[in-house]
């Protein structure tokens, strides 16, 4: 390190561009191309079907007509708006699949795991970890049909391992349908919790569990005091991404189809439903407005969290 | 260093709990382990008896499974030259140019792209996709993912460019190189890993997604094999066991390839909204 750093760079060169406006402008048309039409379009179209009565097949398929607000109207209307295989019964559903499996069960499962892999012995932690991260990136029918195998009545191996415990068998797929998308969900997806929580730990410094250790403070002492307040941030963000995930998750359908009789339609199933087995288009619409709305809700806090950190 | 009486218990009790959270998540997918070795695979966990590859052998037998594999292949791989493509040289324009207006560009797409989720959205793509007269094609699904994949892939990309010193492309202009040679001779190589991560993702979802070829696609020749698999189900609705699971996992094994592929290569680091 003998000669001169070569500081002397005019200021210049620092904001100069490398990349002329029009050259930038013909690197970003691809992509802008693509996510206009799949993406922005979509948006603005939905709005607009969901005001017209267009159906898959008939007349109304080629002429759609103008109806207003009827669409909106029938999914709100409130003779029928909480009977099962309706509207509001299936939001209902969706809220409380959301508050069990994605708040209740993916982070806290989440939160676990990455706090436990932070002590035990590396093989423990390389196994667990691969099982976790097995659930959350196979292939969704794969996983689906796991699923179904593994709940099976007859030769399931969760009755068998029931029975093997001296516990009664049961048709969980059957009788607690709710339960099973729940805890399926769960499964599925705490992987991206853990792997979240668990690069929010690692990224305190050691220095501040060795004091608490030399304090003789308990895991527990030590993940309530220096853990969770420093991953503070890191916990928002999680609940927030995975709130959307599973709102808007499609998988449980693998499992049950959305029954038996409508009790596991989530709002994405009701929608597919509507749309494409009792084809009509523009209530289907309807119901993609209002979810794009609730995802637009949670998405605006998001970004204005992230402002706010990038702004401190 | 010394562990005290009640740190060991307590460390034990840490292991036995992980593993046990392991264990339980590990049980539903043994059964994939056993079942496609199985000449009489049923829906219980059971060792193979007799052990087999008959299995697989009437898989590939099958032109229709063999097909839909193709198809999947297909699509993935479309999907992922396009998004890799597009995204590479968006997110080299918004790091690397100052057209106005970028930082509300950004904004939007990332609203955009978090509002319109494909279940959300599934009406409009249908009547897009039918509008362009692209219905039942391997071009609509490859398409839709990569508008779909290519807002998040790109902003990925951008962080991953913005933290490569501007100097590299700098010198190399200095020597002479245009502005275009910089991007394919200097900044290309330096975004490579980058790059691999954003394709191993886009082909991981594509690869797996059901959904979007559920509603583009008809006609049996151009199904994927998550749509194909539902073929394996006997007239009376039950499903072929033996076939299933071992379908399932020929399908599952690229999947699993790219993860230890991208964990021994990178470690499988933390890629914030990785998933779509």
């Amino acid at each position: 390190m003998t000669t001169e750093p070569i500081e002397a760079k005019p200021k210049k060169v620092r904001n100069f561009a490398l990349l002329s406006n029009r050259a930038g402008a013909a690197f970003l048309t691809p992509a802008g191309l693509l996510v206009s039409v799949f993406v922005i379009v979509p948006f603005f179209w939905v709005i607009f079907v969901s005001f017209t009565n267009r159906t898959l097949l008939g007349r109304t398929a080629l002429n759609p007509e103008f109806v207003g607000l009827a669409n909106y109207l029938s999914l709100f209307d409130p003779a029928t708006f909480f009977q099962r295989g309706q509207f509001g019964f299936s939001l209902i559903l969706t809220t409380q699949f959301v508050l069990a499996s994605a708040l209740l069960g993916q982070a806290l499962l989440g939160l676990l795991l990455a706090w436990l892999i932070q002590t035990v012995p590396p093989w423990v932690k390389r196994i667990t970890e691969t099982f976790v991260i097995a659930a959350w990136i196979l292939p969704e029918v794969v996983i689906g049909f796991a699923w179904f195998a593994f709940l099976d009545r007859d030769s399931g191996t969760l009755n068998m391992l029931l029975e093997g415990f001296g516990l009664p068998p049961g048709d969980f797929l059957l009788d607690q349908p709710f339960w099973v998308i729940v805890v399926f969900n769960t499964w599925r997806g705490a992987a991206f919790s853990m792997m979240l929580f668990n690069s929010a730990f690692s990224s305190i410094p050691p220095s501040y569990f060795q004091a608490a250790d030399v304090a003789g403070a308990s895991s527990w002492q030590k993940f309530r005091d220096i853990g969770l307040p420093l991953i503070r941030g890191h916990i928002v963000t999680d609940l927030i991404l995975i709130t959307m995930w599973t709102f808007n998750t499609f998988t449980p359908f693998l499992l049950t189809n959305g029954g038996p009789s409508y009790r596991t339609e989530l709002v994405s199933i009701y929608n597919y439903r509507v749309a494409f087995q009792d084809f009509q288009f523009g209530k289907g619409a309807a119901v993609g407005v209002i979810m794009m709305l609730i995802n637009l809700a949670f998405a605006l806090i998001y970004l204005s969290i992230g402002r706010k950190k990038k702004v401190r | 260093m010394k562990l005290t009486i009640p740190a060991f218990v307590g460390r034990i009790a840490f292991s036995a709990l992980a593993a046990l959270i392991g264990a339980i998540f590990a049980l539903p997918l043994l059964w994939f382990l056993f079942a496609p070795f199985n000449a009489r695979a049923e829906l219980g966990l059971a060792l193979p008896d007799p052990w087999t590859l008959n299995n697989f052998v009437t898989v590939f037998g099958n032109s229709y499974a063999v097909q839909a594999l193709w198809n999947s292949f297909i699509q993935a791989v479309g999907g992922v030259i396009l998004v890799g493509a597009a995204a590479t040289l968006a997110a080299y324009a918004l790091s690397r140019s100052s057209i106005p207006g970028k930082g509300a560009v950004t904004y939007i797409l990332l609203l955009f792209s978090s509002v319109v989720s494909g279940s959300a959205a599934m009406v409009p793509i249908f009547l897009i996709v039918s509008a362009a007269g692209l219905m039942d094609t391997h071009l609509a699904v490859i398409l839709t993912f990569a508008g779909g994949l290519l807002p998040t892939a790109m902003f990925i990309l951008r962080d991953f460019i913005d933290s490569i010193p501007k100097s590299y492309e700098e010198s190399a202009m200095v020597a002479g190189a245009s502005p275009v040679q910089a991007f394919f001779d200097v900044a290309l190589p330096v975004i490579r890993p980058g790059i691999v991560v954003i394709v191993v993702w886009s082909f991981v979802n594509i690869w797996g997604s059901f959904l979007i070829p559920f509603i583009l696609l008809r006609s049996d020749s151009n199904m994927p094999a998550s749509v194909a698999i539902y073929s394996f189900y006997s007239e009376a609705g039950t499903p072929i066991v033996t076939l299933l699971a071992a379908y399932s996992l020929i399908y599952s094994l690229p999947v699993i390839a790219l993860y230890l592929f991208v964990s021994w290569k990178f470690g499988f680091r933390f890629f914030g909204g990785i998933k779509a």
